[in-house]
């Protein structure tokens, strides 16, 4: 506590110089009789107050001084000054500039503790105080200053922040404190996580060349972003023009053949950016000479009507060069013995050869066992999206692909399932609960819909199917409306259980998030729940028997009215199950309906009408397409929607009644 | 021949001098030229509406007579709006364009000035190159030539891939659903060089003619709807009244049997499809100047069940039903959703006509189709006594048409 | 207004069709055209409500020019030409003296040539792309250097980003805003390698592929930060996939231009604590004259509602509107629009925003963090940025001006001296 001033390390002048003119400006007689009270027993205290203005000004860009001064003032306070700093739990008093470190006590009312002696020094109002928001920027520079501090800390927590503190802002002088700090480290997770962060920064930064050789040869094969951040660096190149052969003490990664390896043009450029040849002169550069020398209505001779011609421009531009009012631009053959006469190489920002071709080698390996991962990555993500897509359609294979029903609602009927989710989370709190809740109650819900539906309007229509498009077209917008009248036209929140956040990560490159593997989970237990019934219960029975033939069927004293509607209530209610999950996943408007029924009759069609493993290929052969084409076009996902939509036209051409195509009289018309 | 077929439909004639008159009352009504008791704003909805009209026949040929129920018109309106669009932009950025490098010291190229024509159109989201699709777009003939060929080429190659391969049903209506999001996907893109979803604007504005008040040229494109609907009328009747009209209906009651006789049903409904493609086309050329903008948003798959469901109100197996229907469900539409229908109070609950329009509408189609499947036009019957010839024997539904003889004997 | 109809102002037996001969007589009517169905319903219905709010209040503090002031509600259905339609109604059927409304540029550019045609008088509230500047329209949105530049300024300063994802929806304001950020990014000295740009539908869903390519950008040692100009629904997922993929925002913060206030409370932030907003305007904001709105907003539409950057644009434009009348003691187009230069008006975050010849707003831009309740904590603001309607950071348009004041000109050449064009080519 007894360290003065004069202990601390100077600041550089110019820092010192600009922040005495701020404290000056900002009230200098109170401020200086802080900083001098608090310089004997509040040592932290001092030095926060010297930096008040830099701290209070908040900005990456000149914040480095004050987190120096109080990472370098020695004191043992320092790492706590830092971390609250970090936590934005730092308060400074309004009255006199004072920082504290404060605790919420209520919504108005804080807790202030020294930073000197750590202890409560009273309470304050929130008004009185002013909060010190660090961004997220200076979070990371002081991350960087708590690693020498944390790399020891008892806290096995505080220790792996500095981990990632030091993996986020790799430099060469954390690379000693990381080495001295491997023996002491205990706990074996934690030491882990050091040896690779050690590896990291050998390759980086160690100035030992066997050294670095060594930690590359440890660390090939891992498919991390960290170790692939650490080697591309190395493998950095420019590629630079020489008159003659380069200097043979550039790392040269290769030589570049213009014409081949290089287009001549830029090899040009390149030239013209050295000096090394004179620049070309583009149309723009001679319109503007040429309208710079017009004298009595001419040009280099040539009259300046003719000169919305471009062979005329150029004939006049030839007279203005050959009377030297214009420099020559250079021609095709002056361009190429130009670029011939150069050589062009591309070279390495590392000087050592040897660390360069290991890390390139390492890399190679790297890069094959990435691409083996990102196509499983993209095999999952495939596989996600078609459980999505089977999960909207399974409903319609019932409703559209059994009873031959077109239900252009049934995208109102997903829609009304994520509502209820919704509903129901706004009255049981517990996400877990309200889930378990709204998946029977959505299925309810859009089952006594479905049922209503059907008795009401589509009985009438059995043998009309395109009337049946346009009557359900009008329920599909009148709900849609409906839903908007009720619940506003905001996206409502429907949160999955905190259970479900998060991602199953693999590795670096692999990972799928848990909400997409429930849905996958909850679509093969659909289509578990859907052949159950049809092949196993009465229900199927009569309602393959009612499909089939329905005089026959109910000559057999089967009630056709009855299995229709159970059916459809049926085929809805799943429907409204799939509405909880894919609310889960994206979003609850009213138009969310509108993004799943194209691309759900697709699936049903594509896959093969009547039939429930049609659409589960045709789900899979969508989903996976899709992201096929996204794959091929990373920069524009709409066009893989519509490149989808077309590769889904021309299929049908081919196969009209789908992936799988019943046959004999069950396929009807 | 002409003479005998209008003759045998009276209500042709008819609906012809009323649509004659209904133009001449606008005219001498209007703003521009007449008694100025309506706006020019109505004007030009009307003149939308008579667009609509034509395109609603079109759909009622393909969906009433011949059975398809085609969810890609609406698709082929857009893209005539599009190809008329192309050279109204084009003429008219290159007036300003020429205007304003008019000062120039240097009297500027060709290439200068397509590029500056192509910075204007595409502003700072394309670049200054036109995209291949606008090569005729300085030619109003060929534009013109491309509104019925560019939707007319579509349909036959879409047309005789789906026909070819026996799509019938629900199945063309999904897939004609499927070609129309394919269609408005790719014409969302900025990179369809068609302005992606800002599409194409200020259509509204005829080049050459920027001193003439929007009051008249609003005029001049209701004549030219009229005169566009009339003879589309004319053409509609007269194919449908022929043989063409008769296998068309054979193949709509059923299509086996048609086979069956020996005639080509492909073909035929080729021929049907391209042509109400073009007629479509037509119609869009006509209603998007009057709209003054053009964008993917239009040609969704919603609006063309927007047209099947105008003409399923209307009363879809005859023409003038067809033309009805739009013109009444959109006009309404446009009354409702304008903010003047009065509110009903129903004690505390104000029932605003912003928010339950859409909800009524849909309502509305639900009981048309379940108990006035003849739509408004079933009206007419009641008034002439007219009666449909009935060629199934029995009369099994709603509506004889669409439920097939061969269904009901099974 | 209307010279023919003004002589013939006795037949009036069809009045309801026609432009009534009246004009600027009492009620002063103002129109208010925002789509209240359809995709755009669920943005722009809240700004129909602030301008009823801000008409009420108004009224009730005595209306203006001695009259009381009516709202003209008409509902463009997310239709874009009838964005048109409906404003021709407007301005000769209803005879309104001044429009609010609009939200895309899309529906923007359908009225354009209309207002431009019978001289009206729209002001827009939504950020936007900027590249336009009609005599007719004033802009009360942040143009791109009012929020994209300060906002990637951020990112290379503050954060030390040296990758950006540029992640948009394919329409017009992400594409414009993408190409000037490119060229911005370029002149800072990031390599166009280093800039990855992806265009999505409007409400796309389906997001894990483009989330594992952002992650996969830091494959190269350098900091990745994403500019989102996702609009509208799509950010649901889009946060939901980010939230789910565990990216922390001190490892790849992502900065949004379209999400506000009302769009987070479609969502739980709980897992986006960190990630950015950059506007002119948050809920968060500590002033008086934001307390106060906020408290009039939600004691009319309930607790739970929230205000946002489009809110505070059309309540500072509805009052400057509301001073430049009273100061050209007429609601007559032309007029008020020679006094809307140099109006100030009070910010809802403090300080004065201020009018400018151009037609856009000099206002303050703020950077904001999510926070766990659907907020932004505020980390930034800046002083009064002036709009600028042609961006800097385009060759085509750096030497573009726009002064409808002393030059006349919206889009006037500073190296040609000339005026390219004096109505908009839409």
């Amino acid at each position: 506590m007894n360290t003065g001033r004069g202990t601390r390390l100077p600041l550089p002048s110019s820092v010192r110089k600009r922040s005495m003119t701020r404290l000056i400006f900002a009230g200098l007689a109170l401020l200086m009789s802080c900083t001098l009270a608090f310089g004997q027993d509040a040592p932290m205290q001092a030095i926060l107050q010297d930096q008040s203005a830099l701290i209070v000004k908040s900005s990456r860009k000149t914040i480095a001084p004050a987190i120096a001064s109080i990472t370098n003032s020695g004191l043992p306070q320092a790492q706590d000054v830092l971390q609250a700093w970090q936590g934005k739990l730092m308060w400074q008093r309004k009255s006199d500039g004072v920082f504290f470190r404060g605790e919420k006590l209520d919504s108005k009312t804080y807790r202030l503790f020294d930073f000197d002696t750590g202890e409560a020094v009273g309470e304050a109002p929130k008004s009185d105080l002013k909060q010190i928001k660090p961004n997220s920027g200076i979070r990371a520079l002081i991350g960087s200053a708590l690693v020498q501090f944390q790399l020891s800390d008892p806290d096995p927590l505080r220790r792996l922040a500095a981990l990632t503190s030091i993996q986020r802002d790799p430099s060469a002088d954390l690379l000693a404190p990381l080495r001295a700090s491997l023996a002491a480290e205990t706990d074996a997770d934690v030491l882990a996580k050091k040896r690779r962060a050690e590896r990291l920064l050998t390759i980086a930064y160690d100035g030992d060349e066997p050294a670095r050789i060594a930690a590359i040869a440890d660390m090939s094969g891992d498919v991390g972003v960290d170790v692939r951040a650490t080697l591309n660096p190395l493998l950095e190149t420019q590629i630079k023009a020489f008159p003659n052969t380069p200097p043979a003490t550039l790392n040269v990664a290769r030589k570049l053949v213009p014409g081949d390896t290089i287009s001549t043009d830029a090899a040009y450029a390149m030239l013209v950016d050295n000096g090394f040849a004179p620049s070309l002169i583009s149309a723009d550069d001679m319109r503007q000479t040429l309208a710079q020398h017009i004298t009595d209505g001419k040009v280099g001779g040539i009259d300046v009507n003719l000169l919305d011609q471009p062979e005329a421009r150029t004939r006049a531009y030839a007279g203005l060069v050959a009377t030297g009012l214009a420099k020559s631009a250079p021609t095709l053959p002056e361009i190429k013995t130009a670029v011939a006469s150069h050589s062009f190489v591309e070279i390495y920002h590392d000087p050592s050869k040897a660390v360069t071709t290991a890390a390139a080698a390492a890399m190679l390996g790297i890069d094959l066992k990435v691409g083996a991962n990102q196509t499983f990555d993209l095999i999952l993500d495939g596989l996600s999206l078609a459980s999505i897509y089977f999960l909207a359609a399974i409903g319609l294979a019932i409703t559209f692909g059994v009873m031959g029903v077109i239900n252009m609602a049934h995208g109102e009927f997903i829609m009304m399932g994520a509502y209820t989710g919704y509903v129901v989370q706004q009255v049981v709190p517990n996400h877990t609960a309200s889930i378990l809740i709204a998946i029977p109650l959505a299925f309810a819900v859009t089952f006594a819909a479905g049922v209503a539906m059907e008795r009401l309007v589509i009985r009438y229509l059995y043998n009309r199917p395109l009337e049946t498009l346009l009557a359900t077209f009008g329920v599909s917008i009148a709900l849609q409306q409906l839903a908007k009248n009720i619940f506003g036209t905001q996206a409502r929140p429907l949160t999955a259980p905190t259970w479900l956040d998060g991602a199953w990560v693999i590795n670096d490159v692999v990972s799928i998030s848990y909400i997409r593997i429930a849905i996958f989970v909850l679509a093969v237990a659909f289509l578990a729940i859907y052949l159950f019934i049809m092949k196993r219960t009465r229900l199927g029975l009569e309602t393959r028997a009612v499909t089939q033939n329905p005089h026959m069927a109910a000559s057999m004293g089967i009630n056709p009215n009855r299995v229709n509607m159970l059916t459809f209530g049926l085929g809805s209610g799943i429907a409204g199950v799939a509405g909880v999950a894919i609310g889960l996943f994206a979003k609850v408007t009213s138009e969310l309906g509108n993004d799943y029924i194209v691309q759900s009759f697709m699936t049903v069609v594509v896959g093969g009408v009547g039939n429930i493993w049609g659409t589960l290929w045709g789900a899979a052969m969508i989903g996976f397409l899709q992201k096929g084409i996204e794959w091929f076009n990373p920069s524009n996902t709409l066009a893989a929607q519509t490149f989808m939509i077309i590769f889904i036209i021309i299929f049908i051409q081919f196969r009209p009644r789908g992936i799988i195509a019943l046959k004999g009289r069950a396929a009807g018309d | 021949m002409q003479n005998s077929f209008l003759m045998r439909t009276p209500s042709t004639l008819i609906f012809l001098a009323l649509l004659a008159v209904f133009t001449i009352i606008v005219t001498a009504l209007s703003e521009g030229l007449g008694l100025g008791l309506v706006s020019t704003s109505l004007v030009k909805t009307l003149g939308k509406t008579l667009c609509l009209g034509l395109v609603a026949l079109s759909m009622d040929l393909v969906w009433g007579y011949a059975g398809i129920l085609s969810l890609g018109h609406f698709a082929f309106f857009g893209m005539g709006g599009y190809m008329i669009g192309m050279w109204l932009m084009y003429e008219r950025t290159r007036d300003i364009v020429v205007h304003s490098l008019a000062d120039a010291p240097i009297p500027s190229t060709a290439q200068e000035i397509s590029d500056a024509i192509g910075n204007q159109i595409f502003g700072v989201v394309g670049s200054a190159e036109f995209p291949l699709i606008w090569a005729f777009a300085d030619s109003l003939f060929l534009q013109l030539l491309l509104v019925v060929l560019v939707p007319g080429v579509l349909a036959l190659v879409f047309g005789w891939l789906a026909f070819r391969s026996r799509v019938a049903g629900v199945y063309l209506s999904i897939l004609t659903q499927a070609m129309t999001l394919a269609l408005s996907l790719y014409l969302f893109q900025n990179d369809s060089g068609l302005r992606g979803n800002n599409g194409l604007s200020g259509l509204q504005n005829l080049p050459g003619f920027s001193d003439v008040p929007q009051s008249l040229v609003s005029l001049w494109f209701l004549w030219g709807s009229a005169l566009a609907l009339g003879l589309g009328y004319l053409v509609a009747a007269w194919v449908v009244s022929g043989k063409f009209g008769s296998v068309l209906r054979g193949i709509r009651d059923n299509e086996a049997r048609v086979r069956f006789l020996g005639y080509s049903v492909e073909n035929y409904k080729l021929v049907l499809f391209t042509g109400t493609a073009c007629m479509a086309g037509i119609a869009g050329a006509l209603y998007y100047p009057q709209a003054g903008i053009i964008n993917p948003a239009e040609i969704a798959p919603i609006a063309s069940i927007y047209l099947a469901v105008w003409v399923a109100i209307g009363g879809r197996g005859r023409l003038y039903g067809a033309v009805i229907g739009a013109a009444f469900v959109s006009l309404l539409s446009s009354w409702f959703t304008g903010g003047r229908a009065p509110d009903i109070v129903l004690g505390s609950f104000a029932l605003k006509w912003v928010d339950w329009w859409l909800i009524a509408l849909g309502l509305s189609f639900v009981l048309v189709t379940l108990y006035a499947p003849k739509g408004i036009g079933g009206l007419f019957d009641l008034i002439s006594n007219r009666t449909s010839p009935n060629r199934h024997g029995a009369d099994l539904g709603p509506d004889a048409g669409a439920l097939r003889e061969q269904e009901a004997n099974e | 207004m209307n010279l023919l109809n003004s002589t013939l102002a006795g037949t009036l037996a069809l009045a309801g069709f026609t432009s009534a001969a009246m004009a600027a007589d009492c009620p002063i009517k103002v129109g208010v055209l925002h789509s209240l169905s359809g995709t755009m319903a669920i943005s722009e219905t809240t700004l129909k409500d602030t301008m009823l709010m801000l008409i009420e209040q108004q009224n009730a503090k005595g209306g203006l020019l001695g009259c009381d002031l009516e709202a003209v509600v008409v509902d463009p259905a997310s239709d874009w030409p009838l964005f048109a339609e409906k404003g021709r109604e407007l301005l000769t059927v209803h005879n309104v003296d001044v429009i609010f409304g609009n939200w895309t540029s899309v529906s923007r550019k359908s009225v354009l040539p209309v207002l431009e045609e019978l001289n009206g008088l729209l002001f827009y509230p939504v950020q936007y792309e900027g590249e336009e500047s009609s005599k007719n329209v004033f802009y009360t949105g942040a143009a791109p250097n009012q929020q994209a530049i300060p906002a990637t300024d951020y990112f290379l300063e503050e954060l030390g980003v040296e990758k950006f994802a540029l992640l948009g929806t394919d329409y017009v304001y992400p594409r414009t805003t993408n190409n000037i950020l490119e060229s911005y990014l370029i002149s800072k000295g990031i390599a166009a390698d280093d800039i990855f740009v992806n265009y999505t539908p409007f409400g796309h869903s389906d997001w894990s592929k483009i989330v594992a390519d952002v992650v996969a950008l830091g494959a190269d040692g350098k900091k990745v930060g994403v500019i989102s100009t996702i609009n509208g629904d799509a950010n649901i997922g889009f946060y939901k996939e980010l939230a789910a993929a565990g990216i922390s925002a001190d490892d790849i913060p992502v900065v949004a231009f379209s999400v506000g206030e009302e769009e987070l409370s479609g969502l739980d932030t709980a897992n986006l604590v960190g990630h950015l907003a950059a506007w002119n305007y948050f809920q968060s904001a500590d002033a008086d004259a934001n307390t106060a709105f906020i408290k009039a907003w939600k004691a009319k539409m309930g607790d739970e509602r929230v205000t946002n950057d489009p809110m505070e644009a059309h309540y500072i434009g509805f009052n400057m509107w509301v001073n430049a009348a009273t100061a050209a003691g007429t609601t007559d187009v032309d007029a008020v629009r020679t006094a809307m230069y140099g109006q100030e008006f009070p910010n809802l975050t403090g300080g004065m925003a201020v009018m400018l010849p151009n037609h856009h707003l000099a206002k303050p831009v703020l950077i904001g963090e999510i926070q766990e309740d659907g907020q932004f904590d505020i980390v930034s603001q800046t002083s009064e940025v002036p709009g600028d309607a042609w961006t800097d950071f385009l060759p085509e348009s750096a030497v573009l001006k726009s002064d409808w004041k002393d030059l006349g000109c919206g889009m006037y050449n500073t190296e040609t001296k000339t005026c390219v064009q004096i109505k908009s080519n839409y």
